[in-house]
């Protein structure tokens, strides 16, 4: 009975001993040892200093090289913000997300057909897959723009007809040829996703008495999408540059925009140069958006959530601030 | 203890392939009675309790709740396989908690206990916040409702998965092996909550390793072994003194 803690809340003479607990206090366990923090010399990474003196050296190499290369700078700067230029930028922005909005809902659509019972949907759904991941987009494209070729009018009976050549304008051939390849890419990544889904969470579903669509679309699609965003985020930045290809059909995004200027004024590497600074603007403007879906996806899929990186510089200042007391 | 029993099993079979897991289980389940089903594992007490709400279906017998065949619809001598929405609609009125909790991970507590009425039955989010509050506060975690299911311990998920179960209204109420996957020390908390439930007349066909459990709170006990029945009576009399040897065997492993 001498070294067992007791249960009795008012605690009564528990045990006497090195470690003994607070006499007449309510705490039970018995209370931490102070210790003496470890301080050691710590392990000098010698071969990263001189890695990194490498790696810095090249890039200034890399930098020089740019700068005395026969390039008008100052043409770049000129025309970065060009009326005609930021107009592109609008419309790859606008294509990029429209074309990857469409292929979102297609994604989910084919994914849900191929993963159904139904022979038939699932079928229709692995043949819509096979033929738009098997070609390539710059094919699709031009098909697309050809499309006249095949059907000379639209005609949905009563409801709408038109000449094919009328609707097919350059952002309907575009959002066509990028959306409808992108939508099967998202469909074998929604596919990922959806069987990502423990097994249990649709047998809940079901015990509970709710039906198939419902289980999909409030219990099964939502946990999925924590496997669904970061590749998604991945094929829209893609996405922004692929869109780079629908200049073949006559639409007017930042890269033909460029190359218009570069053509007539003499400038192609320069207004290369602002199509790749503008590209790189746009996927780290998106890449900082991704990161901030995928913590919001992440909500009850962990107890905490990661800090961003803001969080994480605020706590490392806190901690060096803290740190002389610490350890005085 | 009158009328139909509530679930009614004759000579129900069910295999994976050509493992052969149910081989003619044959058992009447009163109204208002605590049903408990022990046995090794692999005896094919939690294939038969999923049979009860059709997550399995079965390939022979017959099986019917509440006077209604599981799964199927007899006219004449013939059978029709249900749709899946009249599959759905014959669980609603069956709650189920698994070993697993599988509480839904994207949702508070709260609406993990909302969802079902709100989406399934229709109701309005107030009526059935209010019902989801109550009960939650029955099984003592008022003061968690709006912590997801990581935030909570093992025996915590499991009250919520019973109140989720609960906020159907359910006539009977399926356990499969509830407390299987919690720590010791957590399991008091998970069969206190069973405990009350059984009090309050609710059926219950509990799957448990429990025997303290099924020896106190339930009025029916069955021993099942390779897919059959092999003794049944009051938990007092099986357990206390079993007739058959593989219940003896079993019995002297874990009492």
């Amino acid at each position: 009975m001498t070294d067992k803690i007791s249960k009795d809340p008012a605690g009564g003479p528990a045990g006497s001993g090195p470690s003994a607990t607070p006499p007449g206090g309510p705490a039970k366990l018995p209370a931490a040892v102070p210790y003496q923090a470890i301080k050691a010399v710590p392990v000098r990474h010698y071969g990263r200093w001189i890695s990194g003196v490498v790696v810095v050296a090249l890039l200034g190499w890399l930098v020089y090289a740019f700068s005395q290369g026969n390039i008008i700078w100052d043409t770049v700067w000129d025309k970065l913000f060009d009326a005609s230029i930021i107009d592109g930028l609008a419309n790859t922005v606008l294509i990029s997300i429209a074309s990857m909005a469409l292929g979102l809902v297609l994604g989910i659509v084919f994914a849900v057909m191929r993963l159904s019972k139904n022979p038939v949907t699932g079928a229709v759904a692995w043949l819509y897959i096979w033929f738009f991941r098997g070609t390539p987009v710059y094919v699709q494209l031009l098909v697309w723009f050809n499309l006249a070729l095949i059907f000379e009018y639209i005609n949905l009976g009563p409801i709408y007809k038109n000449e094919t050549v009328d609707v097919m304008q350059p952002f309907m051939v575009a959002l066509l040829g990028l959306g409808l390849n992108e939508g099967a890419y998202m469909a074998e990544i929604v596919r990922a996703g959806i069987q990502s889904v423990d097994e249990g969470q649709t047998e809940a579903a079901h015990a509970l008495g709710m039906s198939q669509t419902k289980t999909m679309r409030r219990i099964v699609l939502p946990q999925a999408m924590r496997v669904i965003v970061p590749p998604t985020g991945n094929e829209f930045i893609n996405m922004l540059k692929t869109s780079s290809l629908v200049s073949a059909v006559q639409y007017t995004e930042v890269l033909r925009a460029s190359s218009n200027i570069g053509s007539t004024a003499g400038a192609v590497m320069e207004m290369l140069f602002v199509a790749s600074i503008w590209y790189l603007a746009l996927t780290s403007v998106f890449s900082v958006g991704q990161y901030y879906l995928e913590r919001r996806f992440a909500r009850g899929s962990s107890r905490s959530l990661p800090p961003t990186p803001w969080q994480r510089v605020r706590t490392n200042l806190a901690t060096f601030k803290r740190s002389p007391e610490a350890t005085a | 203890m009158t009328g139909q029993p509530m679930v009614k099993a004759e000579g129900v079979h069910k295999s994976y392939g050509a493992a052969h897991i149910l081989r003619g289980i044959d058992l009447e389940v009163r109204s208002g009675e605590v049903f408990c089903l022990v046995g090794p594992s692999g005896s094919g007490k939690s294939t038969f309790l999923r049979c009860i709400n059709h997550l399995e279906r079965i390939d022979g017998g017959r099986l019917s709740v509440d006077g209604r065949l599981v799964g199927y619809r007899q006219q004449g001598e013939r059978l029709y396989e249900l749709k899946d929405s009249e599959v759905a609609a014959q669980r609603r009125d069956i709650g189920m908690v698994f070993q697993r909790f599988n509480l839904f991970p994207h949702m508070t507590a709260l609406a993990n206990v909302m969802e079902a009425p709100v989406q399934v039955k229709g109701e309005t989010k107030a009526v059935a916040r209010e019902r989801a509050q109550r009960l939650l506060d029955r099984v003592g975690l008022s003061d968690r409702m709006h912590n997801y299911p990581s935030q909570l311990s093992g025996g915590q998920q499991q009250r919520v998965a019973i109140a989720r179960a609960l906020a159907m209204e359910p006539k009977l109420m399926l356990f499969d092996e509830p407390t299987s996957a919690l720590d010791p020390e957590l399991v008091g908390d998970v069969l206190d909550v069973m405990r009350d439930l059984a009090e309050s007349g609710m059926t219950m066909i509990v799957v448990t390793h429990e025997m303290g459990f099924a020896r106190e709170v339930g009025d029916s006990l069955v021993f099942m072994d390779g897919g059959v029945v092999v003794e049944s009576g009051h938990p007092r009399d099986v357990l206390g003194n079993p007739q058959h040897d593989r219940t003896k065997a079993f019995l002297s492993k874990v009492l």
